[in-house]
């Protein structure tokens, strides 16, 4: 299978912190694989260096054959990678609508882009709060708007980090349908995540960071199965 | 097809963006819509088109003075209301430009329309310099409290630098910067004609001048705001890392908003100077910076139309009470921010509209 993404001994350091270590990552078109670890083992760090935030001390990313290491952020997401923050990264004080309009404007324009925001808005079940201020919707209506937001133009890559924070059971079920529903279209998704219940309902494959490493990888079994893992992460959460 | 036709198919897209554009006129980034709306601006437009009908010249110029300074507001409007970056160095712009028109003029006369040759030279300066400084603070990623201190900072440096220009060294062809006296004796503006030059001192000519300039850059900005460019420096004021998320450059909408601003400024400095026939380096100073943010504050920072009529009323308020003594005027100016930011955040006339959208069912955006 194609892979569509290819990060290869990326290194990064703030001062005395590692937050990420030599790591070798490759990722397939088409795969829903999630990142766990624990608590400072550089999951955001990961992202953020995916998403050129932050400049790697050493390394390279390449995205669909391109290597966008020296790209910035607006650059790799103009090349097909979108993004969903944990806490919500949309505009509050602006409609529902005003949301959408802002995050497609770029590539499409006048009917295209209308019908592109109706067929969104019914997506996130979120038609009849169109004129609403952001705001002012629940916290599980504000992750599907920002969900909304960066799956709207289609993108190749999602980057998603902690989907369904703080929302309940129901809508952390939706949301996961929500993805595979994205998957299936031909999204590839990439999603660091806690619930382990939720990366069991949508994960392909799992990596696990630690110290800014990978520690392991594989399927969500052989991760749950894997005794370091219990150890360093899946154990540490019990306790 | 027939000639006609081919005519009609090749103006049919510009036809089309026209409508757009027009259409641009409401939408979500300015308050007032509908024809209730715009009944009551044209009959705003039209109560100041037949003012100078029932006024003297004298009092007419006056008038002219407050609609100089809308421009310098408007533009800080959109950079500060709109794109959330706090200039606090807007008469930077202002400055540079008034001095530009007063040493153009000098040099190069005001025969055949040259001075509005050196107003649009003068203009073009002002944005250029902003663009500049604004590549150097955005591209730089300074930000927030940040660029407020480095525009205050660059406003007091030009002013200083004009005040120790007095010598004869200090000139540029014929004209003399002065120092802090200022410059003066450069022409006003004048409109060729028939017969001769029709001079527009600072009267009832002028007036209408203003009013006309300023109705067209406040429909315009009306329809670049509600335009794509519009919603994005919004989107930057609301959630920069988000916008820039969504595959928009930043820093580049921030410059060029910072650009337009700096052009705006620089129209209302190449008028002032046109108006009066003088300029100091004071108009660059701390107070003179000060006051544009206290009339976008007070009249509504995030909408044009609340921005531009607050500024005319915060202005013509000010020149009331400096009757009594200009320090007495700036404490109440400083008192009205303090009321503004406790009592009506969004400012006075902002949410004087809100309320009567609200009231007549018209809820603005």
């Amino acid at each position: 299978m194609t892979q569509i993404l290819q990060v290869s001994k990326l290194n990064k350091r703030f001062g005395g912190v590692t937050v990420a270590r030599d790591i070798d990552f490759a990722l397939d078109e088409g795969a829903m694989h999630c990142l766990i670890g624990p608590n400072g083992a550089g999951k955001s760090s990961f992202f953020r260096l995916l998403l050129g935030e932050h400049a790697p001390d050493s390394g390279t990313i390449t995205f669909r054959g391109r290597d966008i290491t020296p790209l910035r952020s607006f650059q790799r997401i103009r090349e097909g990678i979108s993004v969903k923050f944990q806490v919500p990264g949309i505009f509050k004080a602006l409609s529902v609508r005003q949301n959408l309009q802002i995050a497609f404007q770029h590539h499409l324009h006048g009917a295209s882009l209308t019908e592109t925001v109706r067929r969104v808005l019914e997506f996130t079940s979120l038609t009849a709060e169109a004129a609403t201020p952001a705001g002012v919707l629940s916290h599980g209506q504000q992750q599907w708007l920002e969900i909304g937001m960066a799956v709207g133009v289609e993108p190749r890559l999602l980057l998603l980090d902690e989907p369904t924070a703080g929302m309940s059971p129901d809508e952390t079920r939706k949301t996961g349908e929500m993805l595979h529903d994205l998957n299936a279209r031909g999204i590839t998704i990439l999603a660091v995540e806690h619930d382990m219940a939720f990366v069991q309902q949508i994960a392909h494959s799992v990596t696990v960071l630690h110290m800014g490493a990978i520690f392991a990888q594989g399927s969500i079994d052989q991760i749950t199965a894997h005794p370091g893992v219990q150890e360093i992460y899946l154990g540490a959460a019990d306790e | 097809m027939s000639r006609a036709e081919a005519l009609d198919a090749l103006a049919a897209p510009a036809r089309s963006r026209a409508r757009q554009w027009l259409s641009r006129l409401e939408g979500p980034q300015t308050m007032g819509r509908g024809p209730a709306f715009w009944v009551a601006m044209a009959a705003v437009v039209l109560a100041a088109a037949v003012y100078p009908l029932f006024s003297n010249d004298y009092t007419v110029g006056n008038a002219a003075y407050f609609l100089v300074w809308t421009f310098m507001a408007m533009g800080l409007g959109v950079v500060w209301g709109y794109c959330g970056a706090l200039s606090f160095g807007q008469t930077a712009f202002f400055g540079l430009a008034g001095y530009a028109y007063g040493v153009i003029t000098i040099n190069i006369g005001s025969a055949y329309g040259l001075t509005w040759l050196a107003l649009i030279l003068s203009v073009g300066l002002g944005a250029a310099f902003a663009l500049l400084i604004g590549y150097f603070m955005f591209y730089g990623r300074i930000k927030g409290v940040f660029i407020g201190i480095v525009t205050l900072s660059v406003t007091l440096v030009l002013e200083t630098f004009m005040a120790q220009t007095a010598g004869p060294q200090w000139a540029i062809g014929t004209a003399r910067l002065n120092g802090f006296n200022g410059m003066s004796g450069m022409p006003p503006l004048t409109v060729p004609w028939f017969g001769g030059d029709v001079v527009l001192y600072s009267g009832t000519a002028l007036y209408y001048v203003l009013l006309a300039m300023v109705v067209i850059v406040y429909l315009g900005l009306r329809m670049l705001l509600n335009a794509p460019f519009g919603n994005v420096l919004v989107a930057i004021r609301e959630n920069p890392e988000r916008t820039e998320m969504l595959g928009y450059d930043i820093r580049l909408y921030q410059m060029l908003a910072f650009g337009l601003g700096g052009a705006l400024a620089g129209l209302s400095g190449a008028l002032y100077t046109a108006w009066g026939q003088y300029i100091t380096p004071s108009s660059m100073g701390l107070t003179s910076a000060a006051l544009p943010i206290v009339w976008v504050a007070v009249g509504g920072r995030r909408d044009i139309t609340a921005t531009l009529l607050g500024s005319v009323l915060v202005i013509a308020g000010f020149q009331a009470l400096t009757i009594y003594g200009s320090q007495y005027a700036l404490v109440v100016m400083g008192a009205l921010l303090v009321f503004t930011v406790m009592v009506t955040p969004d400012g006075v006339v902002a949410t004087l509209m809100q309320r009567l959208g609200r009231i007549f069912g018209k809820a603005g955006r």
